[in-house]
């Protein structure tokens, strides 16, 4: 079983298919997902392949599936999703699926051109009947009218009714609303009709010419109205023909449409597997006999044993009597880094690769991020209020994960939500322990143990003065700390931020050096494995001891003072004596003795100041050891080498045969020339000197940075303090029923600020620095972060990808 | 030094007892990819001991107490000393009872 601190164990395989189990074999490796093949053809262009036409083929059956889908979407036919997931088919069942889809497509078409048709005869004899029911009234109106006479003009030729759309009608006229999907788009279209009457050929032509000029249609009148009557009657049972027609041509192409939603999905499914079969035949070569196929790909070491199985499985299934053959290769080429995940540490694997997927077998900063991620998130973020909702969000997520997972939304901040679910449980669980011990409730602190702050003061002394201050060193503090946390009365005081500054600036330089120690030594594992002895002795050593002399004992000093200074201890060591930490450390980096104020004692301790001498010292030592200590051991192994060399070289006269054996044995790399060689040690001298500036100066201003932890802490609480005090106050303080009504609605407004701005906008900045801190000053003491991640043939990811791009 | 042995014993035995659970568990559970979650444990327990051991020191010498408004004051004296003492109190009462 892999585990998560190093990437997998991968080898170079190279891999012999018979020409027939080749399909078969590729297809149960792409279930399996564990192989990553190379492109063995890399010169030659995509249409010279072997496999274009099958490749091509597919891409033709996908189109045709997805005209059949947006059909389906269009008559909102639900396409089932059983979730289940088709082997990739034999290649030769992908005939019958070619002919199955171009039957179902051609169908379509056809009903489809025919359901037009009708349609647009439909329109037409709608139209025409619309026209004889208004000319009827119109001929009715005349008649009881009397304009008859005149219209009953014998010289008249002939009528003609006409309709025209609405936008060419600006004189008036009766506007007529049909209620019909007029034209393609499927809107209304409102269309007026007119009688129109003249006489002689001449203006026929004339009222013809107009009305193709309006795009008005044009419908013959019959004169008599027994004519009329009967042209209606022919035109209403046209129309309830058609109608029949219609309708049973919807319902064939519905039929259609319904059987191929049931099994869309899966064809889908199949063809895409199939494409993505021949996609990769045509990364292999073809041997010279024509008879195999030859690949290669990277597996991991640990499941060579699934991969030959799978292997013999395909051959089997395709009825190949010659087994394939997998053989390990070895290559001076880096192996891509693979990381298996699952769904809890995805997240943070997640996580660290968007800084840099890391070099091959190198440690993996991920497992311990599981933790120090959501720890140092919540030294900013420490609230238990906000921290349990955002826990319960988490929560919600994590126990609701299946059906949320498969609902697969696209919105993309959703995703990421999801896909940091087990980060934000995590990040809401710390905060709601961090926020406890900062005793902070939504800016409130709870007093479960009893405050050990206590009054003392008689009515008189309370009343006359505004402010009063406790006194540590009286009865007003009893003698031991509050067992958990923050003391209750802090949130009260007026002072709170002069003695939380001090106590969060202290913890957030704690924990920052310890965590860049542990990022050292994370370092330490990386040189013990590559078997690197120089790096630890000329990079390691130096450098813990530069990072333990200067900031460890920074770190120590807080701790002393902590212990040593009291408010009942003798006035030596009591409040007005207790020296600056950060003063201290900038005297001693500068070699300032500390000057002696009053009657209190500089320094902490005995021999603090001979101490402190000794060690900046000894980190100032350390700098030209991490600067020079590496390239003069190289320089000097390289002399040695090319001294033996000589000597050898001169017995034997063959220098190229005795360069070679030692190459091997030693595995140093010799690169021939002088010059060369020159040039390649001034290069590992300005790499060195770069490397020992940034570590040097890294140390100073990453220990700064974590105050970091201190500012948003700071800040995240005086603005929840802030959000209760404006908005949460104002609804509380009133009384009556009408306070019921106000407090409702000040509620609702302070919950909102909270979720919006407390929550999600302070839990996104925490979140940012949380990543910086880990990318920056974690990574930076042992990550390189220069390999490139696993990509295995995986149908799981392809089917995915492809799916996503469709719904887009 | 004004440190209380019980809570430092306690919470040192708390948390003390999810790393040692950490680094243990291979005793418990059969062999298996744990090693994460002994990293997790071990990491949670000191990380969270330190903050509370942090919080705690900080308090033990208190080198300014807190300034209060008088408001403040009167419902503390009210509230809290109370609270402290209630217990005390209804012992005080029965003391009473029992002697008249």
């Amino acid at each position: 079983m892999g585990s998560l601190f190093r990437s997998e164990e991968m080898t170079l395989c190279q891999l012999f298919l018979q020409s027939e189990a080749a399909y078969a074999c590729v297809s149960e490796l792409g279930e399996l997902g564990l192989v990553q093949f190379r492109d063995l053809n890399p010169d030659v262009n995509a249409f010279q392949r072997k496999f274009v036409n099958e490749v091509r083929r597919c891409d033709e059956m996908e189109r045709k599936l997805r005209y059949l889908e947006k059909e389906i979407k269009k008559d909102g036919i639900p396409m089932l999703d059983t979730g289940e997931n088709p082997e990739a088919p034999q290649p030769r069942e992908m005939i019958d699926l070619e002919a199955t889809f171009e039957k179902l497509e051609n169908e379509l078409r056809e009903v489809n051109q025919n359901a037009e048709a009708l349609k647009r005869n439909f329109l037409e004899l709608t139209e025409l009947k619309h026209i004889l029911r208004k000319t009827q009234v119109f001929f009715d109106e005349a008649e009881h009218g009397g304009v008859v006479s005149q219209m009953a003009d014998p010289s008249r030729e002939e009528e003609q009714v006409t309709l025209l759309g609405e936008e060419g009608l600006r004189a008036g006229g009766q506007a007529l609303k049909l209620g019909e999907e007029g034209n393609e788009k499927g809107d209304q279209v409102y269309k007026s009709v007119f009688i129109i009457f003249f006489q002689g050929d001449q203006l026929k032509t004339r009222v013809k010419k107009i009305c193709e000029g309006f795009r008005a249609t044009l419908y013959p009148c019959p004169e008599a109205p027994a004519d009329r009557r009967e042209m209606a009657m022919g035109v209403m049972t046209r129309i309830e023909d058609l109608n029949t027609v219609l309708g049973q041509t919807q319902d064939h192409r519905h039929r259609v449409l319904v059987a191929a939603a049931k099994n869309i999905k899966n064809w889908f499914i199949k063809v895409r597997k199939i494409k993505a079969i021949y996609h990769t035949l045509n990364l292999f070569n073809l041997d010279v006999t024509q008879k195999c196929l030859i690949a290669e790909c990277w597996v991991p070491v640990l499941d060579i044993e699934t991969i030959q199985l799978a292997l013999r499985r395909g051959t089997e299934r395709s009825g190949s009597s010659v087994p394939p053959i997998l053989n390990r290769m070895e290559t001076f080429e880096d192996p891509p880094t693979y990381n298996r995940t699952n769904k809890f540490t995805k997240g943070f694997q997640v996580l660290i690769d968007a800084y840099g997927v890391a070099s091959y077998r190198e440690m993996n900063p991920a497992p311990y991020t599981i933790i120090t991620f959501p720890f140092l998130f919540a030294i900013m973020f420490g609230d238990t209020g906000h921290g349990l909702i955002m826990f319960l969000f988490g929560g919600w997520m994590v126990l609701k994960e299946k059906p949320l997972a498969a609902k697969k939304s696209d919105n993309e901040i959703w995703n990421i939500f999801f896909g940091g679910r087990y980060i934000i449980f995590l990040m809401g669980m710390f905060s709601m322990y961090t926020g406890l011990i900062y005793n902070d409730i939504f800016s409130k602190s709870l007093n479960i143990f009893g405050s050990n702050w206590l009054v003392n003061y008689d009515r008189s002394t309370i009343q006359h003065n505004k402010e009063l201050q406790l006194n540590p060193n009286s009865t007003d503090y009893i003698d031991y700390p509050y067992p958990f946390g923050m003391d209750p009365v802090w949130q009260l005081a007026e002072n709170k931020i002069i003695f939380q500054n001090s106590y969060k600036m202290k913890i957030s330089i704690i924990f920052g050096v310890l965590h860049m120690l542990f990022g050292v030594m994370v370092g330490l594992w990386n040189h013990m494995y590559f078997k690197k002895r120089m790096n630890i002795t000329c990079e390691f050593v130096p450098q813990i001891i530069f990072l333990c002399a200067l900031f460890l004992y920074m770190v120590i000093l807080m701790f002393v003072k902590w212990i040593k200074y009291g408010p009942k201890n003798d006035p030596i060591d009591g409040p007005g004596c207790a020296p600056s930490v950060l003063i201290t450390f900038i005297n001693m980096v500068l070699f300032k003795p500390s000057t002696k104020v009053g009657n209190c004692d500089p320094y902490m301790y005995g021999g603090q100041s001979g101490l402190q001498k000794f060690l900046v010292v000894v980190a100032l030592l350390c700098v030209p050891w991490m600067l020079l200590a590496k390239p003069i051991m190289m320089m000097r192994n390289r002399r040695k080498q090319h001294y033996q060399l000589n000597n050898h070289g001169a017995e034997n006269g063959d220098v190229e045969a005795s360069m070679g054996a030692l190459q091997q044995s030693g595995g140093v790399t010799q690169s021939g020339g002088h010059k060369e060689e020159e040039e390649d040690m001034t290069e590992v001298f300005i790499h060195q000197g770069i490397h020992t500036i940034e570590y040097v100066l890294g140390s100073v201003s990453h220990t700064a940075s974590y105050l970091r932890l201190w500012a948003l802490s700071l800040a995240h609480a005086q603005l929840s303090e802030v959000l209760w005090n404006m908005v949460m106050r104002n609804g509380l303080a009133r009384e009556g029923w009408d306070g019921g009504i106000v407090l409702y609605a000040v509620f609702a407004f302070w919950a909102v600020l909270t979720v919006g701005i407390l929550v999600l906008m302070e839990g996104l900045s925490a979140f940012l620095h949380t990543l910086r801190l880990h990318w920056v000053e974690f990574q930076s003491k042992f990550y390189t972060g220069l390999g490139y991640s696993f990509q295995p043939f995986s149908f799981e990811i392809i089917l995915d990808a492809a799916q996503a791009t469709t719904e887009d | 030094m004004g440190a209380s042995a019980i809570p430092v014993i306690a919470f040192t035995l708390l948390w003390g007892a999810v790393v040692f659970l950490g680094v243990a568990l291979p005793l418990f559970v059969p062999k298996g990819p744990n090693r994460i979650l002994q990293v997790l444990l071990v990491l949670t327990g000191f990380t969270c001991w330190l903050f509370w051991l942090c919080c705690y020191m900080a308090q033990m010498n208190p080198l300014i107490g807190p300034k209060l408004n008088s408001k403040i004051i009167l419902v503390m004296a009210r509230e809290w000393v109370s609270q402290k003492h209630r217990l005390d109190r209804r012992l005080d009462n029965s003391y009473c009872i029992w002697t008249d």
